[in-house]
């Protein structure tokens, strides 16, 4: 008799979203568990730590409801799997892996370890192709290209979905035509921000581009820890595959961490920081570092997570491990947000790692860099006058400083903000940049080259001087 | 060699921690192959029959009664010529030959070995017949890449007289090329060689460093010098600058061979080095940077047993370039997750934890790794030096300095540069800050500059932070009063303060001139900056206004000097001082 036959009903204890089951034999690490409650109702799990004799595994859909006398366990025989095929785009699917948009489930062409394996780094093409989505703090001075890994850094109640729906409705690569395939996968948002989604996707046909992943709030907590997985391994099929190029969107991070939480508190392990997990940086690496380019492919996965940092901090662990392994981060600021500006991008705590590659004369324009690090300069100076001010009053400011402190304001109101439909060209972007720098002194443009100044200081200010 | 093997049984899998049974007779850090797959394995706890198991691949679908093999032998590196440009897993697994076995994504179980065993390499012997010869003799050479000859060397552990030598010729690193008698027998010698990664290659002496390891980048080698054979570390939160630091010191110091081990960090930065190396010329010998590097990756999504693996894999393929007599520069970004894979090793093992859940091994770890560092007497018969210099990246939770590893970093290492979250933001690069960094080697180093560069190098050095010092001071009675309530001198103070920070501390990486500054070009940046701020000081003295002369246009070459060509810079320096001269004393005549 096979080992996927025998039906185990030695569970011996329950413990949060655990089960152990004794007297088991040839269970694999990792594998797939089907777990059927004294009802009849079927559940999924996986095994977290293997023995001789005992298996201890998590479920998925939760441990409401079993039992130690009557549940029964099966061993599948595998580890957990993701069936693909063409079929897959326009597809929604839960946290299981189930489709749940009423069409029949799809006919794998294979079936994929969802856990997938590392891209050989020597394999890797460096991201460097610009990708224009129409937000000038992004755009501008933050700049995501294909293949990258930005994150999204917010805080409750702010609008992090409005900007995720925004680039994923306008970003475009310069020049090329071919839109995005998106992979949405959802983990414990409501279904009304769900929704926000759905309808954007809806409304701009890229329904049928659009594989959806959906744990939404009131879903099992565990499945989340398998969801990104299953929509990374699906991307990854897309990309290097299919020859796609992949935005994936992965909302919200923090609800994830929160259930790799729940199950090292479950095995009663030596929690690390804020009783996160010792390991969740490796854990959050897994998923992000499946984002990239890979010599010789056409398609590429371009990653945008979303989390919530608990208490707006910045330091919390999850946010804190994301920074350390993603390329580079957006922030979100509640006291913009409360300014009405939207989008509220926080610009000094942002950054884009690979950003410098993917602008420039061929790319974008060639004062791209210049302006940037200008407007940052300024900016900061202009925040750091903003601090004086409270204290000292404006008088005590120089000519030159009310200046700096003028442009911060400037800054927020003109190159932040703008509308949510708004799609700015980067030449627009840079621009509105130029406009603004050109109320400092010239002489204080020190971050840009001579013959950027003479060529696109707006010239109507060359004028006054 | 024989080596009894022992076989056991899969009893436990738990994340990358296995145990077995029926290892009784296997040795501690013996390596062992696990399951039909032939995962690659080490023995990191031994109880009875029991062996506890670090894997150094993905243990999914691992079952309990799948075989255990010990092959008897500690996890060694091969060490022969064709490390050079090349790039390999923590355990020395070339990723290029990883790529042709199992495509681009890595499977589990490749075999690959270090060295190529089919390449022939031109060999030139330089002992003969009948020579004495110890551990670390050179008896021949290969020239290894356009930069570096690879010395052919004894082992460590061997020495007595050569029987034969082949002669010049090609040879494949596994043909003999000599034999040495040695008493107990004859021993054949390869121009490969294998060393257990956790033991330290032996040295003769320790030596005092006295050189500094000059890197291009200002802030280091003005401010806070690293040594030649020294120590640093590099902590900061994310995306404060340690990476892109670290691969600027790869590129631009004057090792003359580079390990760099990317320790639970990011693919692409590796991708980027393999991308960017090979198209950068060496400063001194014009041929790619590639070509004296060699690259470590166990990148953060790979399996973390092998964390610790990369960097000891590092160290030893440095200490045996430092062997043939190099000066060696180790980067390991980030030695936090080294630390991150002890604890979750340990977590596994059920040690009692120490803070913040580390093992209380941890110091002891993190020193034995540093202690490997030096300046080095070597053990061989001629007396003759090599060094390692070791630089650390540390990734502090939440970027605060207080938390263990960075503080057992810090007792061990002799320089600091410590990152700055808030100058980031500001795109101030390097963010080093300036008030919290020191190097321990600014003694031992001085006689180099003074020598090499200019006699006042360690004065100027002193006044330039005395003013950022001051300038600290200073911006507490700014917050409270503004800056136009200073008297004269005191805003002249803050603008030489500014100049400094603005047009000598930073250095942008991605400038292409400013990515790296030659030392005599630094001494002159400074000593310009603070001819200006005397000036300042002078012009308070002589009532000239304040404002004339920080809005002097002389200001503005100064702050343009780090972008004047490193080739040209003598000439156009002159021609700004005396600009600068110029300037002034008409301002003293009163006319401007
Ligand atoms: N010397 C420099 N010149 C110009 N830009 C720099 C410099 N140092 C850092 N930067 C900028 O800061 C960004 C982040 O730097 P880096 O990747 O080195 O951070 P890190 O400290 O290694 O972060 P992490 O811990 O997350 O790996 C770079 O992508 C680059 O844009
Ligand atoms: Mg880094």
């Amino acid at each position: 008799m096979s080992h996927k036959d025998i039906e185990y009903t030695t569970v011996t204890e329950v413990a949060g979203p655990l089960i152990i089951v004794d007297g088991v034999k040839d269970v694999a690490y990792n594998e797939v568990v089907k777990i059927k409650t004294s009802t009849g109702e079927e559940r999924t799990g996986q095994v977290l730590e293997a023995f001789t004799d005992k298996a201890i595994i998590q479920v998925f859909e939760g441990t409401k409801g079993l039992d130690t006398d009557k549940t029964s366990v099966r061993f599948i025989g595998e580890t957990m799997k993701l069936g693909v095929s063409k079929d897959i785009l326009g597809r929604v699917f839960d946290g299981t892996g189930n489709p749940i948009d009423n069409a029949p489930p799809i006919i794998p062409e294979e079936r994929r370890e969802i856990n997938g394996n590392p891209i050989n780094p020597y394999a890797r093409e460096y991201p460097s192709e610009f990708i224009q989505t129409g937000i000038s703090t992004i755009d501008g001075l933050n700049t995501l290209v294909r293949g990258q890994k930005l994150p999204i850094f917010s805080g409750a109640g702010l609008p992090h979905n409005e900007m995720a729906a925004q680039i994923a409705r306008q970003a475009k690569v310069l020049g090329k035509e071919e839109k995005f395939a998106v992979v949405f996968c959802a983990m414990g948002i409501t279904s009304e921000e769900a929704n926000l989604f759905i309808r954007d996707f809806e409304n701009t046909g890229a329904l049928e581009r659009t594989v959806m992943f959906l744990n939404l709030a009131d879903d099992p907590t565990i499945e989340r820890i398998i969801l990104p997985r299953m929509a990374l391994t699906c991307a990854e099929y897309l990309a290097f595959d299919l020859n796609m190029h992949v935005l994936v969107i992965l909302t919200d991070l923090t609800n994830y961490a929160e259930a790799l939480r729940e199950i090292a508190a479950a095995r009663e392990e030596v929690p690390g920081r804020r009783g996160y997990p010792g390991y969740m940086y490796t854990d959050l690496a897994m998923l992000y570092e499946r984002a990239g380019r890979i010599k010789g492919k056409k398609g590429s996965i371009t990653q945008i997570p979303m989390l919530t940092m608990p208490d707006d901090d910045i330091t919390h662990p999850i946010p804190d491990l994301t920074g350390y392994i993603t390329e580079g981060q957006i922030v979100l600021d509640r006291g913009l947000h409360k300014k009405d500006i939207y989008p509220p991008v926080a610009v000094l705590p942002c950054l884009s790692r690979l950003m410098d590659r993917g602008i420039g004369e061929d790319r974008t324009r060639e004062d791209h860099a210049d302006v940037s690090n200008q407007l940052y300069a300024a900016y900061a100076e202009g925040c750091d006058l903003r601090d004086l001010v409270a204290i000292v009053g404006e008088d005590a400011l120089s000519e030159r400083d009310r200046k700096f402190l003028k442009f911060a304001d400037e800054f927020e109101q003109k190159f932040v903000k703008q509308e949510s439909h708004e799609n700015r060209s980067i030449v627009q972007t840079l621009t509105i940049g130029w406009e603004l720098l050109s109320d400092l002194p010239t002489a204080e443009l020190k971050k840009i080259d001579e013959k950027y100044i003479k060529k696109y200081l707006p010239k109507t200010k060359e004028e006054k001087e | 060699m024989s080596n009894k093997q022992q076989e056991g049984k899969i009893i436990r899998i738990s994340g990358p921690v296995i145990e077995a049974d029926g290892m009784r007779g296997a040795k501690m850090y013996d390596v062992v192959r696990v399951g039909g797959e032939n995962l690659i394995g080490e023995i990191i706890r031994l109880n009875e029959d029991n062996a506890i198991i670090q894997v150094y691949e993905d243990t999914n679908g691992l079952r309990p009664g799948e075989m255990v093999i010990s092959t008897g032998m500690p996890l060694s590196v091969e060490l022969g010529p064709g490390l050079l440009a090349n790039i390999y897993d923590g355990i020395q697994r070339p990723l290029p030959a990883i790529q042709e076995k199992t495509g681009e994504f890595i499977a589990r179980g490749v075999e690959a070995p270090a060295i190529d065993r089919k390449k022939k390499w031109y060999f030139k012997p330089t002992v003969k017949a009948g020579e004495k010869v110890n551990g670390c003799d050179v008896i021949g050479e290969v020239q290894e890449t356009s930069i570096i000859t690879h010395r052919i060397i004894v082992p460590p552990e061997l020495s007595g007289k050569i029987l034969t030598i082949e002669k010049e010729g090609d040879y494949t690193v596994e043909e003999d090329i000599a034999v040495v008698s040695n008493g107990g027998g004859d021993v054949k010698l390869q121009m490969m060689q294998r060393w257990p990664v956790r033991k330290p290659r032996p040295v003769a002496k320790k030596y005092d460093p006295t050189l500094p390891l000059i890197t291009g980048q200002r802030i280091i080698d003005t401010f806070f010098p690293v040594a030649k054979g020294g120590t640093a570390a590099i902590p900061g939160g994310f995306g404060t600058g340690k990476t892109v630091m670290l691969h600027q010191l790869a590129k631009w110091s004057d090792a003359q061979v580079v390990i760099y081990v990317g320790c639970g960090e990011r693919g692409n930065e590796m991708t980027d080095v393999l991308r960017e190396f090979p198209k950068l010329e060496d400063p001194k010998s014009g041929e790619p940077l590639m070509n004296r590097t060699v690259l470590i990756a166990n990148t953060s999504n790979m399996p973390v047993a092998a964390r610790d693996a990369s960097v000891y894999t590092g160290i030893t393929i440095a200490e045996y370039y430092r062997d043939m007599g190099y000066d060696v520069a180790l980067m390991a970004d980030s030695t936090s997750r080294l630390a991150e894979a002890m604890r979750e090793i340990s977590g596994r093992l059920e040690e009692m934890p120490g803070e913040e859940g580390y093992p209380a091994y941890l110091a002891s770890r993190l020193a034995e790794f540093y202690e490997r560092a030096g300046r080095v007497k070597l053990i061989c018969s001629k007396d003759k030096e090599g060094s390692i210099s070791v630089i650390g990246a540390v990734s502090p939770p939440g970027g605060d300095f207080s938390e263990p590893v960075a503080q057992n970093t810090l007792r061990i290492v002799k320089v600091f540069w410590a990152l700055d979250a808030d100058l980031a933001d500001r795109r101030h690069f390097p963010s080093i800050n300036w008030l919290k960094s020191y190097s321990l080697y600014l003694n031992e180093i001085q006689s180099w500059w003074k020598k090499e560069i200019g006699e006042g190098w360690l004065k100027l050095r002193n006044k330039a932070m005395a003013l950022l010092q001051k300038e600290s001071e200073l911006q507490e009675i700014v917050k409270l009063v503004g800056p136009d309530a200073l008297p004269p001198k005191e805003r002249g103070l803050l603008e030489g303060a500014r100049m400094i920070r603005e047009d000598f501390l930073q250095q942008s990486a991605f400038h292409e001139v400013d990515t790296f500054c030659p030392g005599k070009k630094q001494y002159e940046m400074l000593r310009l900056i603070l001819k200006y701020f005397d000036k300042t000081q002078e012009a308070a003295n002589k009532n000239i206004h304040i404002d004339d002369v920080i809005n002097m246009n002389s200001r503005e070459n100064l702050a343009r000097m780090k972008n004047v060509s490193n080739k040209l810079f003598d000439k156009k320096f002159q021609e700004t001082e005396k600009d600068l001269d110029k300037e002034f004393s008409l301002l003293e005549k009163g006319g401007s």
